[in-house]
């Protein structure tokens, strides 16, 4: 394909849609290493200390995910800004909830949610690892105490309400915005046709609850078992 | 029934434009939404007021000639027909009816509820067609084997009127299923599958060219469409489009 192949609306549909589908996939693994929590606190340090220290993982895996999701987001705002430009005189009476969902039409307000989500996620988790390992240099993981820290700081995390409270609407808004942009996203890169259509939705919607709501109930545990 | 109409009145497409009251009574059930545009026209002509202008033609649902959104939605609250096919029953007694001109930049308004779908007409001509030889030696279409489904599909998608209410009533103002259809009717066919990959290049260029917005699979446009053009066709022209590049 050639470079000028992705600057055509339906080039940017599939950049869009590919940046999805590889968050989407990363959402899956994080679940899952998560849920590890409620199940084994032990299997979720040692995950967790595998994620953190694996060069592979670090080093090439954390940055194309970080570029996916700066990619994702910063594409959602170009065709948001493009696609306002294309009726810039709305209608005085209109109504969309006749022939297409509120999550379909609002993605970007979804996402926006989201990315607001992802700053407190950061700062509660991601800047004191990269802090811990990479500035203050310590890369074996334990407390002083001699016990692995990842549990420990994921569980004292969610001790406080406001915390669980912006996690849980968060996800939410992460539900609405895997609900139409699982199946939307098979559909921008053409697998989507009459007859998988329906199960594309059907999967999207599973998958848009399993997931954030898979969240959801590991931020409650933890609440939960300390109150 | 009396019914109380608000409808877009701009005189040029340089004029500001307003929404406008008019009542209108005594209007039966049995008319056409347009037929009860005449007698309004009439009943203004008669005050000397300047007529609402309104695209229409056949008046059989055929043509794509007619639009207006109607009480927020493209061709009125009824589905799969055009404006020229609703009827007055679908409204009740005492209702007020907002009657505008479908609304994106690519389709500018020339006057009142009339816009310039021109736009249209430059997409079919980038590509919406098939090159005939006309060398003498030109195959039978007739004697070309094809397989009923794909017929059928290829059919389905050259239904499109053109009207242009998938625009209408797409939050981004994307023409993707019109274009869709166009690429999909030809594609699906030995005849058309010759110049395919250039067809759904220009198509998708120019339509961009054109200023229409990007699609984001609301499916607003296969709800609100009068001949059901389904939303298979852009899925297909997205892989057409995908096929094409990596081919060229």
């Amino acid at each position: 394909m050639s470079k000028s192949t992705f600057y055509t609306s339906i080039g940017y549909k599939i950049l869009m849609a590919l940046s999805g589908l590889f968050l989407m996939v990363f959402l899956l693994q994080h679940l899952v290493i998560n849920s590890l929590s409620v199940v084994s606190p032990e299997s979720f340090n040692e995950a967790s200390h595998f994620m953190g220290t694996n060069p592979l993982v670090q080093f090439l895996l954390q940055p194309v995910l970080i570029f996916g999701v700066v990619f994702h987001f910063i594409m959602g705002f170009f065709l948001d800004l493009r696609n306002r430009k294309s009726r810039t005189f709305n209608y005085a009476y209109n109504k969309p909830s006749a022939n297409s969902s509120w999550p379909s039409r609002n993605m970007i307000i979804s996402g926006i949610t989201v990315l607001a989500f992802l700053a407190i996620h950061f700062i509660d988790f991601w800047i004191p690892e990269i802090s811990t390992k990479y500035i203050a240099g310590d890369m074996s993981g334990l407390m002083n105490d001699g016990e692995f820290r990842y549990y420990h700081e994921l569980h004292e995390k969610f001790n406080a309400l406001p915390r669980v409270i912006a996690y849980v609407i968060a996800f939410v808004f992460l539900s609405l915005h895997l609900l139409h942009g699982f199946q939307s996203s098979f559909q921008s890169v053409g697998v989507s046709t009459n007859k998988t259509r329906s199960s594309f939705y059907k999967i999207g919607t599973i998958f848009a609850i399993v997931v954030p709501f898979g969240f959801i109930t590991i931020a409650l545990f933890h609440f939960l078992t300390q109150h | 029934m009396n019914l109380t109409l608000k409808i877009w009145r701009q005189k040029s497409n340089t004029d500001k434009g307003s929404l406008e009251t008019y009542p209108i009574s005594d209007v039966s059930e049995d008319m056409s939404f347009l037929e009860m545009l005449d007698v309004l026209n009439e009943e203004l002509i008669e005050k000397a007021i300047d007529p609402v202008a309104f695209d229409h033609d056949c008046r059989e649902g055929i043509c794509g000639m007619c639009s207006l959104y109607i009480n927020g939605e493209a061709h009125g609250p009824d589905r799969r027909v055009t404006t020229c096919q609703l009827h007055m029953r679908k409204f009740k007694d005492g209702d007020t009816i907002f009657i505008e001109p479908f609304r994106a930049n690519a389709f500018p308004i020339i006057k009142d509820l009339v816009v310039d779908r021109s736009a249209f007409d430059r997409i079919q001509q980038s590509g919406g067609f098939v090159s005939v030889n006309t060398s003498g030696n030109t195959q039978d279409a007739n004697s070309i084997p094809i397989p009923k489904d794909d017929a059928d599909i290829a059919f389905d998608a050259a239904t499109c009127i053109g009207c242009g209410a998938c625009v209408a009533s797409c939050k981004n103002s994307s023409a993707m299923l019109f274009v869709s259809a166009k690429v999909s009717q030809f594609s699906l066919l030995p005849q058309g599958q010759v110049e395919a990959k250039e067809r759904v290049i220009n198509m998708v260029n120019k339509m961009d060219e054109e200023g229409f917005g990007n699609c984001t699979n609301t499916g607003a446009c296969e709800v609100e469409c009068p001949k059901g053009i389904s939303l298979d066709n852009i899925s297909r022209m997205n892989r057409e489009f995908i096929s094409a590049n990596i081919k060229k």
